[in-house]
């Protein structure tokens, strides 16, 4: 295991998400949003404590929960993926908006 | 719906006529499921059978008369005197959620429909939904035909009417809807990979949490099928969008119901939803590296990772093994446990272990439950196997894990019961596939001399028919149709296998699985056969096993048929001869229209001498006593038969119960040969006061003896009713007289409070001698 082969590992994985359509890129980026958002509110549980649970619980599961709904819409997007060639990109994103929504709703009700 | 061989038109009509007639049978399968239900309506009455029932219209009454924020809010100081119960948080809202519903959607349609009838129709319009569901369930599984078979198979299941009949207005009449309906929506996103039916199936599953305790069940099995595709290969995208949303999903909306709240995340229940989520998001990950990475610095990263991640690895499970340990059942609840382990509730709880529903059953409840699905459900396992997709693996493990359950409580047959309709419905239809497909190609052939269609049943495959048996032996002497039905799955395994890699043997395949005509015809004969004697048993168990409503008893004698009414002449002369506010004690439930009494259960009262007994009654406030007594009639299940579980209840409570002071010779007796302890109890009193005057001798026909003490008086309580044949006994409760005769002094004569004080101070008894 040698300095030189994870520096050439480092590379190839870069050289490959650089190839990646721009438009997942994005939806990475929100991802990335959503999680950093949601352990920003865990290390803040740990230092604050954690009442009252509810509101602790629906904030991070709602980073969370979007973390999910957007790897859904990024694996339907996704043109390398061959189970969802026929899916329409537009109709993907219908069902990714609607499931947010779902998703919200709950939290809006749990958030107390 | 097999189109062989048409022109393309024909083709599309043929599916357009299937759909037709598939609706249709589809509304009939609708039908007949709330019409098999309809016994106890038909014979007695359109009333609310058993105790549980009769609360939940209750609660539903209290919902439509006050309106849902009064509901959620509401504690009930009538039930589990004198402790009350939350109503809003400890009840599962669904099931009087729905019938509210659908009494005001009737009521705002103008259609006056009382909230009893709305209750007593639930479970018959629910089950109906159940078979439709259970129909979308098998078409994704294994095709249409099989879906409706099931359906039909569902709608009729003796185990499934039995808990949702009309009138058992229980949460088991909407929770199997809802769990077939959320195995259905998620099979549907594993096949289609939609995010759409992902969050229908997270609204399903927020209905089951709603309605039943049961919904642990989904939440552990849709886990341990995930992990079973993981850890067999068959990791897909759609895999990931089946699951990952539900969890988060579905872990939102369990907590948003008062009931479950913060146990969603807390609890042992749920950790294996967690543990296979982050599971699925390594293996995601993993398998998106593989895309873009090529293999040699995939196996770079490879290297990389383990070593590092199993060091944090080892660190992260020790903490959680530390976390969970610490608590003293190890995270999980009473209920799971027992379920886990059958032995754990007769140790440990012992209310749960007296229910009898709660006991393991016997060989012949699944007979009698499941009837001709028991031995169809091997032969439907097999023909998931072929071929093996990520439904039908879900099924797989569906009836495996149930049946387990099954053994473990008579009550989760109930669970079992979707789960072995939905493989017999496949192996009757792979069955009848296999039958009239040969029927057809014979006739093909025998019409084209050029293809002589020969004898199709070489002897070297020898079936290995331990489970693949379509078992008829009972009905029939022909045994060749079913057997040689097995040497043909048999063979048609070992046949795919071996022509695979030869299409031009195609021809010869299908000539090597056809059977001959005549057997496939009595093969079919024999199905329909099957299937006859199945509604025959499904009808009678519906007509007689589960249809009495438990008020009213009848028994056939040789002059007719005789109807013990005693238990609603009880409450008739209750609801006539007492106050609203009084207060009434009985053992166990049998409180039915008891709606203006509130009810204790005083286990240890009974298992106690008069004297305490009344002290314990008065601090509670309690007026009368009701007694079950069916010595008299011979009706087992009265209140001494159950005096036992009255004794290790009271004894796990208060310890100064002993129930070896009640045994002799580790029996309970009454007779001449029973305990001081036993003789000197509220029970035994209480029941047999005055017996002896019935036939001189004092005969008790359930025990078969006569009893023990045979005259005596009660001292502290007063016979104020008894029904015609001895069936319920009613006292009341003595004031305390006014003037204590020689013991107390002065200053205690005009004592009206508890008793307590007439016991001197000098001679101080033991007060459970």
């Amino acid at each position: 295991m040698t300095r030189s082969d994870a520096q050439a590992l480092i590379r190839s994985l870069r050289s490959a998400y650089a190839a990646t359509p721009k438009n997942l890129k994005i939806i990475d980026l929100y991802l990335a949003f959503s999680v950093s958002s949601a352990l920003i509110q865990v290390i803040y549980m740990a230092m604050v404590g954690s009442f009252p649970f509810n509101s602790f619980l629906s904030g991070v599961l709602s980073c969370v929960g979007t973390a999910v709904l957007a790897v859904c819409l990024r694996i339907q997007l996704n043109k390398e993926n061959k189970e969802f060639k026929d899916l329409a990109p537009e109709r993907a994103f219908a069902d990714f908006v609607l499931c947010n929504l779902v998703l919200h709703l709950v939290i809006i009700n749990f958030l107390g | 719906m097999m189109t062989s061989g048409s022109p393309a038109a024909g083709g599309s009509l043929r599916h357009a006529f299937g759909g037709v007639l598939s609706f249709f049978i589809l509304v009939l399968i609708g039908v007949l499921a709330f019409s098999i239900r309809l016994f106890s309506v038909i014979k007695y009455e359109s009333v609310i059978h058993e105790f549980d029932p009769y609360f939940n219209y209750r609660v539903t009454q209290f919902l439509t008369k006050k309106g849902i924020y009064d509901f959620w809010n509401w504690f009930d100081d009538r039930t589990w005197y004198p402790l009350g119960r939350v109503i809003g948080g400890t009840v599962y809202p669904g099931l009087t959620l729905t019938a509210g519903t659908m009494w005001w959607l009737a009521n705002s349609l103008n259609i006056p429909l009382s909230v009893e009838t709305v209750c007593v129709f639930t479970a018959p319009i629910f089950s109906a939904f159940a078979s439709w569901a259970a129909y979308l369930l098998t078409k994704e599984v294994k095709g249409p035909g099989a879906g409706l078979t099931a359906a039909a198979l569902l709608a009729m299941v003796p185990s499934y009417i039995s808990r949702s009949v009309a009138g058992s207005y229980d949460n088991e009449a909407v929770a199997i809807f809802a769990l077939v309906n959320t195995f259905y929506l998620y099979v549907k996103t594993l096949n289609t990979g939609s995010l759409f039916y992902a969050t229908l199936n997270a609204i399903s599953y927020f209905y089951m949490v709603c309605s039943w305790g049961g919904y642990t069940f989904i939440i552990n099995l849709i886990p341990m099928h995930v992990l079973l595709c993981i850890v067999t290969g068959r990791y897909s995208s759609r895999l990931y969008i089946a699951y990952a949303p539900l969890v988060v999903l579905g872990t939102l909306l369990a907590a948003l119901v008062p009931v479950v709240g913060f146990n969603a995340v807390m609890t042992s229940e749920h950790f294996a939803s967690f543990l296979v989520f982050i599971i699925l998001h390594v293996v995601a990950l993993v398998h998106y590296i593989k895309g873009i990475l090529s293999p040699r610095m995939f196996k770079v990263a490879v290297t990389l990772v383990l070593s590092v991640g199993i060091v944090l690895c080892f660190a992260a499970v020790a903490i959680l093994i530390a976390v969970v340990a610490a608590s003293p059942t190890k995270g999980w609840s009473g209920r799971s446990l027992s379920l886990l382990d059958p032995t754990y509730a007769s140790k440990y709880i012992p209310i749960i272990a007296s229910v009898s529903e709660h006991q393991p059953p016997t060989w012949p409840s699944y007979f009698m439950d499941i009837n001709v699905l028991a031995f169809l459900v091997p032969a439907g396992i097999i023909a998931c196997f072929l071929p093996l997709s990520d439904a039908s693996s879900f099924a797989v493990l569906y009836i495996v894990t149930s049946v387990y359950f099954s053994g473990v409580m008579v009550r989760l047959m109930l669970v079992l019961a979707p789960a072995a309709c939905i493989m017999s419905g496949i192996a009757l239809s792979e069955a009848f596939g296999a039958l009239t497909g040969s029927i057809k190609f014979q006739l093909l052939a025998s019409s084209d001399p050029q293809d002589n269609a020969g004898d199709a049943t070489p002897v070297s495959v020898l079936p290995e028919n331990g489970k693949a048996k379509i078992d008829k032996a009972e009905e029939t002497t022909k045994e060749r149709g079913p057997s040689k039905k097995n040497k043909k799955k048999e063979k048609d395994v070992v046949e795919k296998a071996s022509v695979s890699h030869r299409p031009e043997n195609r021809r010869a395949e299908k000539k090597l699985r056809a059977l001959p005509i005549e057997s496939s015809v009595m093969g079919i004969l024999l199905l329909v056969l099957l299937g006859a004697f199945y509604v025959i048993h499904c009808v009678w168990a519906a007509a007689e096993a589960y249809s009495a409503p438990s008020i009213v008893l009848t028994s056939r004698t040789h002059d007719g048929l005789h109807v013990f009414d005693d238990f609603r002449e009880a409450y008739a002369w209750l609801s006539h001869n007492t106050e609203v506010d009084d207060k009434v004690a009985s053992c166990y439930r049998r409180q039915q229209y008891l709606e203006q009494h509130t009810y204790c259960n005083c286990w240890y009262a009974m298992s106690s001498p008069e004297k305490a007994a009344w002290e314990i009654f008065n601090s509670l406030d309690v007026k009368y006593v009701f007694v079950i007594f069916g010595g008299l009639v011979g009706y087992p299940s009265d209140d001494i038969n159950k005096f036992l579980w009255m004794v290790r209840i009271g004894g796990g409570v208060f310890p100064h119960i002993k129930e070896p002071d009640y045994l002799r010779d580790g029996n309970y007796r009454i007779d001449s040969m029973a305990t001081p302890t036993m003789l000197n109890s509220l029970m035994y009193k209480l029941s047999y006061y005055r017996f002896v005057e019935t036939d001189g001798k004092g005969f008790d026909r359930v025990r078969r003896t006569e009893i023990g003490k045979k005259n005596f008086k009660l001292t502290h309580f007063e016979e104020v009713f008894t029904t015609h044949h001895w069936m319920v006994r009613i006292y009341k409760l003595k004031t305390p007289r006014n003037r204590i005769r020689g013991k107390a002094k002065k200053s205690k004569s005009k004592a009206t409070t508890s008793s307590g004080s007439t016991i001197s101070p000098k001679t101080k008894k033991n007060p459970w001698q």
